[in-house]
């Protein structure tokens, strides 16, 4: 660097912690808020500093629930964001690929249409189509089940488009190689090509993962049932009753739960999800 | 772009595009096309009968105050979050750019609240500054301000428009590092052998070459608030008090689940497609512009 200056480094020094200060503040409350009495927090009297009960709140969380009408445990919650977070980033991953394969590897009429109708879904997110999804899935009978939670975000014209970047990378010697050992289409992807995306499918999952365990505005639509509750969708109803009774403590030990598994993964695949990041958004 | 080794098979290409080609007809297309149908419907108060009535739908919308109100306030929400995510995040990426000792550990206490879902974002939040409970709402009061965002419509849209500045923090910041460290550091060197001042270096020669990296981060900052900003609204305010935070996503939720108003509710989601696609043009020309930087 140009100046070698200690002062601009300790100030930068300070600059950073107290931008990281202001990000982990909301969270620190919240897991503060966490191990207290509910009736300490409801006077407005928290206390800054961890209290006593977090074993008591966090057992209560996961597998009683809220004493309100929502009694449904945090435990199956998370159990049900996991099965739809994994179904999403699995099968995007899984029909991209193909299909990306097929559109480089492969010449057959309406090639260029097929891909330009993958592409364009970019422009339609699940925010501008919500009723008329809404009762495709209720039509197909889909309300309440993981299906209906999966099945129409599973589309990705990211994925497809990252996918065919990386194929048109890969070396054509490759697949005369293979070729020349007698290795079909299929056998090429499976052997050859596979292998080689590894990295590419590790860091589009991490992506996708996040994203699908943070969907919001769609489980919020078709799912009636409490048994089917994603933890986003069951910490809005907690918060739904009158302030009141609002118990405080279980609404915040389920924010850190919601929050623990993608942060999890941020934190301990940084890499992989800086890449990810990057080119899901090229 | 074309490969030139390839296979030759007549049904095997259709048989792998098929799952996906399945899933965008049924789920995408479908739905997109029923919406815009919709939008040309108008229905009895009693859903019996449907009349087609052109553009009778938007006609109305562009009529009706409370749309005009929320496009506004959509605008106005995007743009406020956008700048001051952008700069706080900038600031920060000027930071760690420099050789500081554990700029990894930085990086890595910086990044995380990408992975925070909007609705817990709006609950961490609402609790900080919850008019009787909130820890910081104390602080408010103390220092004379009357806080109370569950009544007040000016302090409910600051409050959205914080949190929803905070969890993109992160995001900017990491592509503003990413679009630092690209700045080869021959350039500063360069600018400071001429005599320009630290200040000065970085309003001369780091912000123009930031630029590409500025306009996609306010490209997908808008599209993030017209878009995620809907969980964090419906667990802090549910568009209230009154109307006061209620979004064009938010409205096309409302207006059809609670209104039963679908004609409104399709054109409306039709309009948000066009924007959709308008932001989206935008950034795909940008992507071009940048290749050839």
């Amino acid at each position: 660097m140009v100046e070698q200056e200690g002062f601009r480094r300790y100030v930068a020094h300070v600059i950073l912690w107290i931008g990281i200060a202001i990000v982990a503040f909301p969270v620190y409350i919240a897991i503060v808020a966490s191990t207290q009495d509910n009736a300490l927090i409801a006077n407005g009297q928290m206390s800054l500093l961890p209290g006593g009960h977090f074993f008591e709140v966090y057992y209560q969380t996961i597998f009683v629930g809220t004493s309100g009408s929502t009694r449904e445990p945090v435990g199956n919650m998370m159990l049900n964001s996991l099965v739809m977070a994994l179904a999403i980033a699995v099968g995007k991953i899984a029909i991209s690929i193909i299909s990306a394969y097929a559109i480089v590897y492969f010449r057959f009429p309406f090639r260029m249409p097929i891909f330009w109708i993958i592409f364009i879904t970019l422009m339609l997110p699940v925010e501008v189509r919500i009723y008329p999804t809404y009762k495709i899935v209720a039509d197909l009978h889909m309300l309440d089940s993981y299906a209906g939670l999966a099945l129409p975000l599973i589309a990705s014209a990211t994925a497809t488009l990252l996918f065919r970047q990386f194929f048109m990378t890969v070396p054509d010697e490759l697949l005369e190689a293979s070729r020349i050992d007698g290795a079909g289409p299929l056998r090429f992807f499976w052997d050859t090509l596979l292998p080689l995306s590894r990295t590419n499918m590790a860091a589009l999952f991490v992506i996708l993962f996040i994203l699908g365990w943070n969907q919001y505005l769609w489980p919020l639509l078709i799912t009636t049932r409490d048994d089917m509750q994603t933890i986003q969708i069951g910490i809005r109803k907690m918060i739904t009753t009158t302030d009141a009774l609002t118990e405080w403590p279980i609404v915040m030990a389920t924010a850190v739960l919601a929050m623990l598994p993608p942060v999890f993964v941020v934190v301990a695949m940084q890499k992989l999800f800086v890449r990810g990041l990057v080119e899901t958004e090229k | 772009m074309q490969k030139q080794a390839i296979f030759q098979s007549r049904l095997l290409p259709y048989a792998l595009v098929a799952p996906q080609l399945a899933i965008v007809l049924i789920f995408f297309y479908w739905p997109a096309l029923q919406a815009v149908i919709q939008s040309f419907l108008l229905q009895d108060a009693f859903g019996l009968s449907t009349t087609f009535v052109w553009f009778d739908n938007y006609i109305e919308l562009l009529k009706d105050p409370a749309y005009f109100e929320a496009v506004v306030r959509t605008f106005f929400f995007s743009f406020a979050i956008a700048v001051s995510s952008l700069s706080f995040a900038l600031l920060l990426a000027v930071m760690a750019d420099k050789p500081l000792r554990g700029s990894m550990l930085y990086r890595t206490l910086l990044i995380w609240p990408y992975a925070v879902a909007p609705p817990v974002v709006g609950v961490l939040w609402i609790f900080m500054l919850h008019p009787s409970l909130g820890v910081l709402s104390r602080y408010l009061r103390a220092m004379g301000i009357d806080w109370n965002p569950l009544l007040d419509g000016n302090q409910a849209a600051a409050l959205i428009i914080l949190a929803a500045a905070w969890k993109q923090i992160s995001y900017n910041f990491l592509f503003f590092l990413a679009g630092l460290q690209a700045i080869p550091r021959s350039v500063f060197e360069a600018a400071a052998i001429d005599g320009a001042r630290p200040m000065r270096r970085f309003w001369t020669v780091t912000f123009p070459l930031l630029s590409p990296t500025i306009f996609f981060l306010l490209v997908v900052n808008i599209v993030y608030a017209f878009f995620d900003t809907f969980g964090i609204i419906d667990t802090m305010t549910r568009g209230g008090p009154g109307t006061s935070t209620v979004t064009l996503v938010y409205k096309v939720y409302t207006d059809g689940l609670l209104g039963g108003n679908l004609g409104s509710s399709a054109a409306q989601s039709v309009i948000l497609m066009i924007m959709v696609i308008v932001l989206t043009g935008i950034q795909f020309r940008f992507v071009e512009r940048k290749v050839t930087y």
